[in-house]
């Protein structure tokens, strides 16, 4: 039977905030631990929330960014659980009426262009950490301890529709999303201290049936490779299950990155109840329409707006613009490295980022903010190849040599430092030239007895002559004349 | 019983005066009332008392008018009801869960009064978590009515209610959430107003029913609440539910004084008839089956004094009254359910002694920490938020509270400035009865929780006496439309200045 695979995914992502969501104590990461716990977030006796409007903004950010409604008035809840590491033994969180509504994402997978629906995002406190291993109590005993600097930290969980239909697309899906919030700078987008994390919910139904198949919630994956390996074994487990006639149930999973599976945490039927209800707390969260204006007046250039802009402005391929714009740090190189070329020279300017830079940089493992070829020398570079200095070959050496921090960085010393500087110079060749075709009469004659091949043979000889710099088109303009 | 010096002043303004001219010190004043309470010990009234940290305060008082610079509030001995946090004075809210708690941080509404410079005596025991009528669920013993010891005082500021009525205090703090300011006012024979909802911060005070917690003062008169309630309203950026502006005038200090001083300048102008032109609203549905004869004689008499003093009684209708109890026991349940779950073992208060694992140490230290009401009310809370339930209670208790809000204010477009009708069916009951069925107490309720839903500012003011050997408090209820609580207070004024039930004293009839 042919499978189709449904994927929808749940992101929490942490809001860059000073402080957190309800209370005013700081966020930073790494604290000892609850040193960053004031009285609301430990829960004391009359201690209540005060929403944070940064978060707010952040998430009408994310709201704007991905054309979503702005929800004039939306609503926090209590989801009712006990946890030790929850004070409250409740979470404020949306539920009913999120903040953010609806909106899309559209990244490519290959050079295929796919669009994904957002169900909603909403904000929400995140809870403290529970510290099980090498944690000892007071007297020596192992013990649970508990961290509440995370404690409220605020969170906005972008809910995708159940529209993604393979481990690969949803991974595209999560690294759009996290390149997204990332260039709005509403999230550091740090996956090992756990800005980013991600539920898969994942279903299998057999190719033309309507209805869904019974998902399974894959929980807390922090690296795109765990999401794709936790998405493949839940697919591989379910179609096993279903086809040696079991059933898929309802269920809360979790993914051991050690044993490269996903195990069961909790079954439907030990689902909490939740018991939500408005938070008396907090009236409802009202954004005004000038709110909303103000936010967006000073969002930075959305990435959707800078594609469309480079694909009609710079005249590059729907591919390589969306490649361009997949973080904020990419689009700030390419613009950098575009801006010091000659107009009409982006193309160019995109070939070399989206090649030869981006290959290096993946070989090597390096984000393209921490390039060692600096926008200005990879521009320097490129312009040494339109002004006929060098040749593309050449400079993918020069280019290898400034990743290699040789001569600071300064493509002009490492050409010249190199000897590649090309021979452009007419009387030079033309002497070459000459030389050559007074050595290689034979050849000459095959040429004007018609042989075509003698021609290159020729032309290799003054490139010999020339150790390789001579600059070919000029070699073969002369040589063309001189032969007449 | 030892009388404390400030008993010797009728009111917070004469005592004032005296502060002010030095004819009597805070620290003499407070000495004398930490005496005068360990003398009425048999009242049960003070949970928390620290001397040391009473004269402390006390001398910082003289400080402040030895310079000049004292309010009106400045050296005058109060205390709080223990469910507002306090630095210093332990915060227990009545219960084993936190007999040992110590807050941080004081309530804003503690830390307005300091600021004013009041002199803070204690804490004063209630209902455990502010849930009941009678501060009989205290873990800490009940509270006696100094009107006569076998009844109860009224809760759940019962402490404060009984303090104020005994003398120990020239006012006191409570929280109303269903009447727990205006019941044991009207049962101690004293006077207390609940503002409305979102004037006075939630800050520090340990949350019962979120929507429905109000902070407000007991004391013996009107005057007396307003030098108060006054003080302790304000916008508080600390209460997200605290409100900036009321009516468009800011929420701060000075908003229900000048609200009082144009109502009392008007009353001024009309001479004999100083209430001329207001219309008092009598809802039929406060005087149906189930209100004792004394009460309506009380409240009846009352409205007729009124009626002398220029006010007009206009009949109207409160329909959906009886409604008000299960909407009510169905909302404070369910707020109380989620609030109090913080009470967790882990981080402060009682944790069990004996539990094999989280589970076990969770829900012992919650069996053990809570007294039966506060369970039953957690339960009640938690069933009607339950997958299934929440559309059948949750929902439908918040519509009748849309309606009961409504009703209201029906009957303040155009029909009337003012509500009138009596706080409680009966005059205070026995401290030994409807212990078999503990829900009885909460039909006791009807005439205040309808104002609680709907966050309407109320008062209630002694207006009477029951028949028989051991004459009992009664207490009328002035209910008035959002923001008006100086209109509340100059009317209250008006009728004590005609009347002396506020002024009667337990044991000198």
């Amino acid at each position: 039977m042919e499978w189709e695979i449904v994927i929808g995914l749940e992101t929490h992502t942490q809001l860059t905030t000073a402080s957190k969501i309800f209370s005013d104590s700081s966020t930073r990461f790494g604290a000892a631990p609850n040193t960053q716990a004031n009285e609301i977030d430990m829960a004391l006796p009359g201690s209540l929330p005060v929403m944070n409007r940064t978060a707010v903004e952040r998430a009408i950010q994310f709201g704007l960014a991905v054309g979503a409604t702005i929800a004039p008035r939306s609503i926090f809840a209590r989801k009712n659980y006990f946890y030790p590491d929850l004070p409250k033994n409740y979470q404020i969180t949306q539920y009913e009426i999120p903040v953010v509504q609806g909106g899309n994402i559209r990244f490519f997978v290959g050079e295929q262009e796919h669009t994904v629906n957002l169900t909603r995002a909403h904000l929400e406190e995140d809870a403290g950490k529970s510290l099980h291993e090498h944690f000892t109590g007071p007297h020596g005993e192992s013990s649970t301890g508990i961290d509440l600097n995370r404690t409220g930290i605020p969170l906005l969980e972008i809910v995708s529709e159940p529209e993604m239909h393979s481990a690969a697309e949803a991974v595209a899906y999560a690294r759009a999303l996290h390149g997204l919030v990332t260039w709005l700078g509403i999230c550091d987008g740090n996956m090992q201290e756990g800005s980013f994390r991600m539920d898969a919910n994942v279903s299998v139904r057999p190719k033309g049936q309507r209805e869904f198949g019974t998902r399974s919630e894959t929980k807390n994956l922090n690296s795109f490779r765990f999401l794709e390996r936790a998405i493949q074994y839940e697919v591989r487990r379910q179609i096993e299950l279903i086809e040696d006639g079991g059933k898929v149930v309802q269920e809360t999973r979790l993914y051991d990155s050690d044993l490269d599976e996903t195990r069961s945490m909790r079954s439907k039927e030990d689902a909490h109840d939740y018991r939500y209800f408005p938070d008396p707390d907090l009236p409802p969260l009202v954004i005004a329409g000038d709110w909303v204006e103000r936010v967006k007046a000073a969002m930075p250039e959305l990435p959707a707006h800078k594609r469309a802009r480079f694909e009609q402005e710079l005249g590059l391929t729907g591919y390589d613009a969306a490649q361009l714009t997949v973080d904020r740090d990419t689009s700030d190189y390419f613009e950098q490295t575009a801006a010091a070329l000659p107009r009409g020279q982006a193309k160019l300017a995109a070939n070399w980022v989206l090649g030869e830079l981006s290959a290096h940089l993946n070989r090597h493992e390096i984000d393209i903010a921490q390039s060692p070829v600096k926008p200005q020398a990879l521009a320097a570079l490129i312009g040494r190849i339109i002004d006929g200095t060098i040749s593309n070959k050449m400079a993918r050496d020069v280019f290898a040599a400034l990743c290699e921090g040789e001569h600071g960085g300064d493509p002009d010393a490492v050409i010249e430092a190199r000897g590649l500087r090309q021979i452009s110079d007419t009387g030079a060749i033309s002497t070459m030239i000459d030389e050559v075709l007074a050595a290689n009469a034979a050849t000459v004659d095959e040429y004007r007895a018609g042989k075509q091949k003698a021609f290159n043979s020729l032309v290799g000889q003054v490139m010999k002559a020339a150790k390789g710099k001579a600059n070919p088109q000029q070699v073969n303009e002369l040589l063309k004349q001189k032969l007449g | 019983m030892i009388m404390p010096l400030h008993s010797e002043f009728d009111s917070i303004e004469a005592l004032s005066q005296a502060l002010a001219a030095r004819r009597v010190s805070a620290r003499e004043l407070a000495r004398s009332a930490l005496d005068a309470a360990e003398s009425r010990a048999d009242l049960n009234v003070f949970l928390h008392k620290d001397d040391a940290l009473t004269l402390a305060q006390a001398d910082a008082a003289d400080r402040l008018l030895a310079q000049g610079l004292g309010t009106r509030l400045t050296g005058v001995p109060l205390a709080h009801k223990d469910v507002f946090a306090t630095q210093g004075w332990r915060t227990t809210a009545a219960s084993k869960m936190l007999a040992q708690y110590t807050s941080p941080f004081d309530a804003t509404v503690v830390e307005r009064l300091r600021q004013a410079g009041a002199v803070s005596l204690g804490k004063l025991n209630c209902d455990e978590f502010a849930m009941g009528s009678g501060s009989r669920n205290s873990a800490f013993g009940p509270v006696h009515n100094p009107w006569d010891p076998d009844v109860i005082p009224g809760g759940s500021s019962g402490g404060s209610a009984s303090a104020v009525a005994a003398g120990l205090v020239m006012a006191a703090t409570g929280t109303d959430t269903g009447g727990s300011v205006r019941q044991p006012a009207a049962l101690c024979g004293v006077s207390g107003i609940k503002p409305t909802y979102g004037t006075v911060s939630r800050f520090g005070m340990v949350a019962f029913g979120s929507s429905l917690d109000q902070a407000g003062p007991i004391a013996r008169h009107a005057r007396d609440l307003l030098e108060l309630v006054d003080t302790m309203s304000g916008f508080d950026p600390r209460d997200a539910t605290s409100l900036e502006a009321c009516d468009g005038v800011a929420n701060a200090p000075g908003r229900i004084r000048s609200g009082f001083d144009t109502a009392r300048g008007q009353y001024e102008q009309g001479g004999s008839q100083p209430l001329q032109g207001l219309r008092i609203g009598v809802p039929a549905e406060y005087f149906a089956d189930g209100l004792a004869a004394d009460v309506s004689r009380a409240v009846e008499a009352a409205l007729k004094t009124f009626e002398s003093l220029g006010a007009r009684r206009v009949d109207i209708s409160l329909p959906r009254t009886e409604l008000a109890i299960p909407a009510y026991y169905v909302i404070a349940p369910a707020e109380a359910s989620s609030n109090l779950a913080r009470y967790d073992g882990v981080r402060y208060g009682h944790r069990a002694q004996n539990y094999g694992d989280l589970i076990e140490m969770t829900s012992r230290s919650r069996a053990e920490g809570f007294g039966p009401e506060v369970q039953r009310r957690i339960m009640v809370g938690t069933y009607v938020l339950s997958h299934g339930y929440y559309d059948a209670y949750y929902l439908q208790a918040q519509r009748v509270r849309r309606m009961i809000v409504d009703d209201f204010q029906a009957a303040f477009d155009g029909r009337c400035d003012v509500i009138m009708g009596p706080v409680t069916p009966t005059v205070a009951w026995p401290m030994d009865s409807n212990q078999e069925s503990p829900t009885a107490d909460w039909l006791a309720d009807i005439y205040t929780l309808g104002v609680s839903l709907a966050g309407l500012p109320a008062m209630s003011i002694p207006c009477g006496f029951s028949d028989g050997k051991r004459p009992l408090p009664i207490g009328l209820q002035v209910i008035g439309n959002y923001f008006k609580e100086g209109q509340l207070l100059a009317v209250a004024d008006c009728f004590q200045q005609e009347t002396d039930w506020h002024q009667r004293k337990p044991g000198q009839q």
